[in-house]
């Protein structure tokens, strides 16, 4: 693996290249990968990520566009990271995101990587976790996550910033009740887009209402989650709400101390998913090799077997050697 | 299991309106079941260079219709070289003469597609020449 020597210290000497292909590495599941992100993990836990979903085209890219220019005038380097959906029909993906971004190409202090949802096992939570370690570790100061808002795997995405920021765009109507369940109780900011379209102040009052709907969690002190009309072309209400951020940033730090990754819930949760994950991996790449699964399915088929009596035979012996103690 | 997905970039380099092409292809190789990262209009060679690296492509296919491409092109390739990149592929496509092909590909440009090319004779073409970078 002459690529991954050498490659600890080029990602904290902040070498693109590097970074570029441990992030492919990464998204192939290189095994070796696994090493490389154990030293740089002492190194991870000084960016800021903030997150941002929502409705394809809600304007998503073009606001992480403006957000990139107003950190780069304050000095701040920035990290990228855009998530667009791989088509379960053909694995493949058109990644467009990086459309509305090009202008910050020639700037060493972005990167700009568009990732796939490949669609795995969640393994997009796990892939863009990973990612966002190395580029912590290279020593960007503000990494942007941006997903399109549907589906659980997104929705853990974002999870996983510090500062979650939810748009939206007027005349959603009853789109607006679809993002209520799940997705409404992780914003920390929403963003109304392309504000200077009828019915935003209607979008607004409606998203008011059903945030503090939820007011129990923002009585005392707790974060009550803005909102704000925001038009992105035109860079309208960005550095509004690139200081709404900043005051998120700094009620986190009042709350929870500054190392803000690593509270205990989120360590818990990344360290419960990555478990799963791997476990998942394991058990189903060793069933695959060995061709068990494949024969499995070819007897359910021929009528030998039920899927529910061929998943205990191929699961089972796996999980019985998982526990040495157990029968000892 | 390591899984290597081909990752492909699909660029506009120079002034030239017309994507339509370019999106086709998009499309295509999208439909092959590769990663395809399109850049949009507009972009100067060193934008392209630089994507792709941050990118970590396997090829970058340009498109050009509006006549530019005897400099573009080969400009591309001379950046990657530059930045000492020597795994990524470049190939072309667009409204460009006969004559101009052979002296494309003496300046790294690996093949040039015309006109009428048929998507799947290209998908075919990447299947055949263009792997993704060993795990």
């Amino acid at each position: 693996m002459k690529i991954m020597s050498g490659a600890v210290e080029k990602v904290i000497a902040g070498d693109v290249r590097t970074v570029a292909r441990l992030i492919r590495d990464i998204d192939d599941k290189v095994p070796e990968v696994r090493e490389t992100l154990k030293a740089l993990y002492a190194h991870t836990g000084k960016a800021y990520v903030i997150g941002i979903t929502g409705a394809p085209g809600v304007g998503k890219s073009t606001l992480v566009d403006q957000m990139v220019a107003h950190l780069r005038k304050e000095g701040k380097t920035v990290g990228v990271l855009a998530v667009d959906p791989t088509s379960p029909f053909t694995g493949g993906a058109i990644l467009g995101d990086r459309i509305r971004m090009q202008r910050h190409s020639l700037d060493d202090g972005v990167f700009i990587r568009s990732l796939a949802t490949r669609g795995h096992f969640g393994g997009l939570t796990q892939s863009t976790r990973s990612a966002i370690d190395v580029l912590d570790a290279m020593g960007r100061d503000v990494i942007i996550v941006e997903t399109v808002g549907v589906g659980q795997d997104e929705v853990d995405v974002v999870k996983s910033a510090q500062t979650t920021v939810i748009m939206v765009i007027p005349g959603m109507g009853d789109d607006i009740q679809a993002i209520k369940a799940g997705i409404l109780e992780v914003g920390d900011i929403f963003v109304i887009n392309k504000a200077d379209r009828e019915g935003a102040d209607k979008t607004l009052s409606e998203l008011r209402l059903m945030i503090d709907m939820g007011q129990d969690k923002y009585h005392e002190g707790k974060w009550r989650p803005p909102i704000l009309k925001v038009e992105a072309i035109f860079d309208k209400g960005v550095a509004e709400l690139l200081e709404e951020i900043e005051r998120h940033r700094k009620y986190l730090i009042g709350a929870g101390g500054p190392v803000l990754r690593r509270t205990k819930e989120k360590v818990r949760e990344e360290l419960a998913e990555m478990v799963k994950n791997r476990l998942i991996e394991e058990i189903f790449d060793a069933l695959t090799e060995s061709g068990e699964f494949e024969q499995a399915v070819e007897a359910i088929l021929s009528g030998e077997t039920d899927p529910y009596t061929a998943c205990d035979d191929l699961i089972i012996p796996k999980l019985n050697r998982l526990k040495p103690t157990e029968g000892a | 299991m390591a899984n290597r997905k081909l990752r492909v970039m699909v660029a506009k380099p120079g002034l030239d309106g017309h994507d339509r092409g370019a999106r086709v292809i998009a499309r295509a190789f999208r439909d092959a079941g590769y990663e395809v990262v399109y850049t949009g209009l507009h972009q100067t060679p060193e934008e392209i260079v630089q994507a792709a690296i941050q990118e970590d492509v396997d090829l970058i296919g340009l498109s050009s219709l509006a006549g530019a491409h005897m400099y573009l092109f080969p400009r591309v390739v001379e950046l990657l070289k530059e930045q000492g990149v020597n795994d990524v592929a470049v190939c072309g496509g667009g409204i460009i003469p006969d004559e101009d092909v052979p002296k494309l590909k003496t300046a790294g440009i690996v093949e040039i597609f015309t006109p009428g090319t048929k998507l799947d004779d290209i998908v075919h073409w990447v299947e055949e020449n263009i792997k993704p970078r060993a795990v």
